[in-house]
């Protein structure tokens, strides 16, 4: 009887530690949402957007910033999605199962586990000094693209591992060839996943700050860039330059360009939600 | 293939916004008389507001010249500047003797144009009402390595003052203001106790200030001038009376030792270019009145005087 009443007791705890936890998270990142908000959603105007960096606050707007951040968005993309696509593919769908191929598997989990800062100083390295690019859109293109190919490559991997067996197998049975089973059948079912994949993990590459101040982002650019080899700012950047300002108006201008980075955030995430339900409705098996 | 289609639709999309905005920047192109070319500047964050307050009013005066400032930190900017890959350097200290090697190196010669002064500000809470003025002996006391974990209470530094704990905020050790500061007061560049709230960003220090009755903190000027109501700015005594810093006695040297000059470094090669050397000319003519809008606080007239003339006579020696 005894026992029973403090297994209960447990079991009921338990569930309302689990709600604590759950809300805890959530609390904490509504207040800070609604305190970013309440400072800067009055900053936000046509002019904010347009504007270029100016030492008055009230005049400085986030233009450079923003194109830069799209800018790196497209050339990222160009970049990571057909290597880190074909990758996947690669390795799920040619590669043979050996010691080789759990090695390289093993790699790439662990290179999704590196500091986004180690990849800063690689691409400085490679990028930027060996391969003569400067501090350019490029040389961050290619910087942010090696540092969310781990990410591509295990989402086509998952999402092709997901394919039933016997499409491809009734794909084979038509007498199609290996490469047309993939581009034809596995591909378009399994992309739904790797779209879904693709989209966070370039909503990861909007965020970072610190491997790109490695190899060069600059803070003070008033020109939007016209080609890849153009320099350039992000968004993180020049928030980071305005937290750290002493004026109060920076803090505001800040708030502001947060509230701009957390839109493009959601709205990619709201892409990647989006695309995952339709292929999955249209997909049947 | 709809994944295929998709794709191209969306980097099209993307390069669409990219392009539109780019034509915007255009419209001054048709003014041939004005110098082309690119000023390259990277370097300190301390320094960095002054350098973007001369970039924003030097493109009125030269459009078509494209001025990028980076924030890499002193000491990050050096080495770039080192490379040849910036024509200026932002420094809120002066070149070490290694950066100094480092350019030899690579043939760069360069010269060092003083462009404004900061001040170190001691503060306390408000609430605090016991601290009137802080001795150099007294701030090196309580900064300096030996003081970890034994210099702990106010009533270590000065009998009369209670006998509670006081916490220590500074900003963290890579800092330029960090360096000078221990320098001033400790007597050794990078040398103080680490038990102390470090932090690269200064507005979290004014905030643990306000938070902590006991607090003791140091940071620029300009981070108490806009937060004036909610701290206690300590003037500090050197030799004779104790010296609040204000405009007028870190510009005269009197807040002492506390007061330190800030740099640019611009090198030969790129003086080169009629570009940068415009760009440093504008530089020393309109800090005076910039400088002061940004936080800092201005040379005195005779002192930039002196700045333009050693530049002119470096650039002419280049020539």
């Amino acid at each position: 009887m005894n026992n029973t009443l403090k297994n209960r007791l447990i079991d009921s705890g338990f569930k309302y530690f689990a709600i604590f936890c759950t809300f805890f998270g959530l609390i904490v990142l509504a207040i800070f949402i609604i305190q970013i908000l309440i400072e800067g959603v009055g900053r936000i105007d046509w002019g904010f957007l347009t504007s270029l960096p100016s030492r008055r606050a009230s005049k400085a707007g986030i233009l450079t910033a923003w194109t830069g951040t799209a800018w790196i968005l497209g050339l990222t993309a160009l970049i990571s999605i057909p290597l880190g696509v074909a990758a996947g593919i690669y390795l799920e769908e040619y590669g043979k199962k050996n010691r080789l191929a759990s090695i390289i598997e093993v790699n790439i989990a662990n290179l999704a586990g590196v500091p986004s800062i180690i990849y800063g100083l690689l691409g400085l390295e490679i990028f930027v000094r060996t391969l003569n690019f400067g501090g350019s859109l490029l040389a961050g293109a290619f910087t942010l693209a090696l540092l969310i190919l781990p990410i591509i490559i295990v989402a086509t991997r998952e999402a092709l591992k997901a394919v039933p067996k016997s499409l491809r197998e009734a794909s084979f049975g038509m007498g199609a060839t290996k490469w047309q089973t993939i581009w034809y059948q596995t591909l378009p079912a399994a992309s739904g996943g790797i779209l879904t994949g693709i989209i966070l993990a370039l909503s990861r590459a909007v965020g970072e700050t610190a491997p790109l101040i490695v190899i060069g982002a600059l803070a003070y650019v008033p020109f939007v860039a016209r080609t890849p080899m153009d320099e350039f700012t992000v968004l993180p950047m020049q928030i980071f330059n305005w937290v750290s300002r002493p004026q109060h108006g920076f803090i505001v201008n800040a708030a502001a360009a947060i509230i701009i980075l957390l839109l493009i955030t959601f709205v990619m995430n709201g892409i990647a939600i989006y695309l995952r339900n339709k292929w999955q409705k249209k997909v049947n098996w | 293939m709809t994944l295929k289609a998709n794709l191209t639709l969306a980097l099209l999309a993307t390069s669409i916004i990219i392009a539109s905005c780019g034509s915007k920047d255009s419209t001054s192109e048709r003014d041939t008389t004005k110098i082309k070319g690119e000023v390259k500047i990277d370097g300190s964050s301390t320094v960095y507001p002054i350098t973007e307050a001369i970039a924003e009013e030097f493109r009125s005066e030269q459009p078509n010249v494209r001025v990028t400032v980076g924030v890499s930190g002193t000491g990050g900017g050096f080495k770039k500047f080192s490379r040849g890959e910036t024509d200026i350097n932002d420094a809120s200290r002066p070149i070490k003797d290694k950066e100094a090697e480092a350019c030899r190196q690579n043939n760069i010669n360069y010269v060092e144009l003083t462009v404004a002064y900061d001040g170190l500000a001691i503060v306390i809470n408000p609430k605090n009402d016991w601290v009137d003025h802080f001795t150099v002996e007294e701030l090196k006391k309580i900064w300096e390595p030996a003081a970890q974990e034994t210099i702990t209470k106010w009533s270590q530094i000065r009998p009369e003052w209670p006998d509670e704990e006081f916490s220590l905020y500074g900003p963290g050790v890579a800092s330029g203001t960090y360096d000078y500061f221990t320098e001033a007061v400790v007597g050794e560049s990078g040398s103080s106790r680490g038990d102390y709230t470090a932090s690269e960003d200064d507005n979290v220090l004014v905030q643990g200030i306000i938070g902590d009755k006991n607090a003791i903190g140091f940071f620029g000027l300009a981070y108490y001038e806009e937060n004036q109501n909610s701290l206690k700015l300590i003037p500090v005594k050197n030799e004779g009376e104790p010296v609040l810093p204000t405009l007028e006695t870190v510009k005269s040297g009197e807040y002492s030792p506390l007061s330190r000059p800030i740099f640019i470094y611009v090198s030969d090669v790129a003086l080169k270019r009629p570009a940068v050397e415009a760009f440093v000319n504008f530089y020393l003519a309109n800090a005076a009145e910039l400088v002061q809008d940004v936080g800092y606080i201005p040379l005195p007239k005779e002192e930039y005087q002196k700045e333009i003339s050693e530049f002119e006579s470096f650039t002419n020696r280049g020539k």
